[in-house]
């Protein structure tokens, strides 16, 4: 129905705008809030929670008092619920849906019978199953019974999908196979923060501050056994502004030299107008970092440091593209055939290169165009003018063709013949030439020179 | 492990001058890394248009990578990365390295910086000498820039001797300036030897080096090749090879041009 014509029908509807991704957030809430109730809890989406209350009962004073307990919790929340505590998380979930208020199964009960009066859609199925269900007449879950085992289990065949099976959902439900559940487990970015007294407006005092806050950070990363590979620090002016600077690491670290260190060079520019009052430091990416022995890590600190202290050094000063490693790219195209990554990925798996290819020590980023004088159609280069010198050419090996990638470039592209050629002085040099005469695909062929070879 | 350097210090007692002088008429050959006999910092100087000066340089590298792992006890494998810096001028004269075309033994290893100002090419080259998992530090650098002076090589040397890492430093289309260098090369391509079946190829590379500046050998000139296992070196014969019967004056200079304060 349109919105229009609920207005129509009822002039006085409330609207609010649907908002998944809040309602799951939400519902992860309210799932952590549940966590007083039981030492674990997992998700339902889009409505429910689990929570898993096995010996914890007693805490409360029994079952029915649990239950009572939560339901004046979730009033005082405003929220309405319907509970129901099974030995499964399928009965519970039947039972809360379909069964009547704060429903409780013993484990001693016999589950078949107090669960043969709900309806099939109980067994949390997906609504063609459920279709199929009510065509086939079977409306209870007791009704599910009478028709044998065997001709479930031949009409339906999806063993993948529990929601798509009745007999898999069926013995969910009697807790004769397992149902795994993922449980919630909270996140919380370590953060540190120094709120101060009097707003600071010289770099010596905030570097101090800094100082501060990252030996707070490791030592909150310690107790985590953690180390940090995004942080943030945020400045908070007297005048509501607030600057951020975040900074990336190359691999999970906590020392806060090392960390300042690398915020003092981003904080060059920082404009501390009337003042800074509030500086926060947040690690909102961190990752496992066991804990080390000190004196170990001491003698190589001594010694000089990481490679990742390295990369985290050059790419705050110089960039995060300036570092770089080469890898293999699976390509024929010589300058495609390399790719430049972060230092820290790991090498791709790859074809090794082919032994009798002779490659160029350096690749020009661009190949230049050179004037050559050669014998036309596809005769060896004799002689050739580049940036400004003419080389004349003593020794020559090719053409080695590489044709376009087809399946990729367009069918304009024009072919490559490459020579690996020497001249009178001994300079090595890897050109080739961009097309053939009469191939359809453009004039004359022109002559790029794209390597220096060793 | 800090070098032990097998030439004393100056001031020397005239009691030492026949054993210095024969220790510094020894001629540089390949493999003296063995021998604990170190150059921390050198350079080569190239031309702008070849890559033999950063071939070279590799080489070099590589040799001294392979002589140390021989006079060790024999570790597995070397997995300490290889520096390789460049400022933007060089990159654009020279290219990029090429990793197809790289020693079997770089390929994998090969960290590349790409610094724009050759202050950030020192900070980088000094920042990796420092770093323990770097086995070699090869930097590019175009032209005699204003940052590269006596004061900043000088400083490159004695971190390179202090962590013991080596510094490459090729310097391409470069003049001899005043240098704090250990090794000072000047090299050009040579003529490749010819392949065995195809006569017309451009074979092995093979570079003319001449060692123009040196703190612990005499100069002179070599006809260089690396075939991937060892590096040979054929001297030149133009000037006398047998220094060891005249004992030169120790401080004297041997080459009239790059004359480094350091030597």
């Amino acid at each position: 129905m349109m919105l229009a014509d609920a207005r129509t029908l009822c002039p006085a509807i409330r609207v609010a705008p649907s908002d998944p991704a809040g309602d799951l957030d939400f519902l992860e809430k309210t799932a952590l809030w549940a966590q007083r109730w039981g030492p674990w809890s997992a998700l339902d989406p889009p409505d429910g929670v689990l929570v898993d209350v096995s010996a914890v009962a007693h805490l409360f004073g029994g079952e029915e008092r649990l239950l009572t307990d939560m339901q004046a919790a979730f009033a005082a929340r405003d929220l309405t619920v319907r509970l129901a505590i099974a030995p499964t998380a399928g009965a519970a979930w039947a039972l809360s849906h379909f069964g009547p208020e704060r429903a409780i199964l013993a484990p001693d009960d016999d589950a078949e019978m107090r669960l043969s009066g709900l309806p099939v859609a109980a067994l949390r199925l997906d609504d063609d199953v459920l279709t199929v269900l009510r065509r086939l007449g079977l409306k209870r879950l007791g009704e599910l019974g009478t028709v044998g085992r065997d001709a479930l289990h031949r009409r339906f065949r999806n063993r993948r999908s529990p929601a798509a099976n009745p007999l898999i959902r069926m013995d969910q439900l009697l807790g004769r196979v397992p149902e795994p559940l993922v449980p919630v487990v909270p996140q919380q970015a370590p953060l540190v923060q120094r709120r101060l007294l009097e707003p600071i407006r010289h770099r010596e005092l905030l570097d101090q501050v800094l100082a501060d806050l990252a030996e707070d950070m490791a030592r909150e990363l310690e107790a985590q056994a953690k180390g940090a590979r995004r942080l943030e620090l945020g400045l908070w002016r007297v005048d509501g502004e607030v600057a951020v600077r975040a900074l990336e690491l190359s691999a999970a670290t906590r020392d806060p030299a090392h960390i300042c260190r690398l915020f003092a060079a981003k904080l060059d520019g920082i404009d501390a107008g009337f003042g800074i009052e509030t500086v926060r430091l947040r690690a909102s990416w961190a990752e496992p970092l066991a804990l080390e022995q000190a004196d170990v890590e001491a003698a190589a600190e001594r010694h000089g440091t990481s490679l990742s202290a390295l990369v985290d050094r050059l790419s705050v000063r110089l960039g995060a593209r300036a570092i770089s490693r080469p890898m293999p790219f699976a390509s024929h195209i010589p300058e495609r055939a390399q790719r430049w990554q972060p230092v820290m990925a790991p090498e791709p798996a790859s074809q090794e290169e082919l032994r009798f290819h002779a490659r160029p020590l350096k690749l020009l980023d661009r190949a230049e165009p050179i004037t050559v004088l050669y014998a036309t159609p596809d005769g060896y280069p004799q002689r050739f003018r580049w940036r400004g010198q003419v080389h004349d050419v003593a020794r020559v090996e090719g053409p080695e063709r590489i044709a376009p990638e087809w399946w990729r470039e367009k069918s304009t592209v024009r072919l490559r013949d490459y020579y690996r050629i020497e001249d009178g002085e001994g300079r090595r040099y890897w050109i080739y030439r961009h097309g053939l005469i009469g191939d359809g695909r453009g004039g004359l062929p022109e002559w790029f020179l794209q390597g220096l070879c060793a | 492990m800090p070098p032990t350097s097998s030439y004393p210090t100056a001031p020397v007692a005239a009691a030492d001058v026949a054993a210095l002088s024969a220790v510094r008429s020894k001629g540089w050959k390949p493999g003296l890394a063995a021998q604990g006999r170190f150059a921390r910092h050198s350079e080569v100087f190239s031309s702008g248009r070849d890559a033999v000066g950063s071939a070279l340089a590799l080489s070099l590298a590589l040799d001294e990578l392979r002589s140390q792992a021989a006079g060790e006890v024999a570790e597995a494998e070397d997995r300490r990365a290889i520096l390789w810096v460049q400022d933007r001028a060089a990159a654009r004269l020279g290219g990029r390295p090429y990793r197809p075309g790289l020693p079997q033994a770089v390929q994998h290893r090969l960290v590349h910086v790409l610094a724009e100002k050759p202050q950030d090419l020192l900070f980088a080259l000094e920042e990796g000498l420092r770093c323990r998992e770097v086995a070699c530090v090869i930097g590019e650098l175009a032209g005699n820039p204003k940052a590269l002076d006596f004061t900043a090589s000088r400083r490159l040397s004695l971190t390179a001797e202090k962590h013991g890492v080596p510094l490459w430093l090729v310097r391409l289309d470069a003049a001899r300036d005043l240098s704090s260098a250990r090794m000072r090369w000047e090299v050009r391509p040579a003529p490749s030897r010819p392949p065995q079946w195809n006569t017309q190829a451009p074979g092995a590379p093979r570079w003319q080096a001449e060692l123009f500046r040196a703190r612990s050998h005499p100069p002179g000139k070599w006809t260089i090749s690396d075939d991937g296992d060892v590096l040979t070196a054929d001297r030149l014969a133009s000037r006398p090879v047998d220094r060891s019967a005249a004992p030169h004056p120790v401080g004297l200079a041997f080459a009239a041009g790059g004359r480094s304060l350091a030597g």
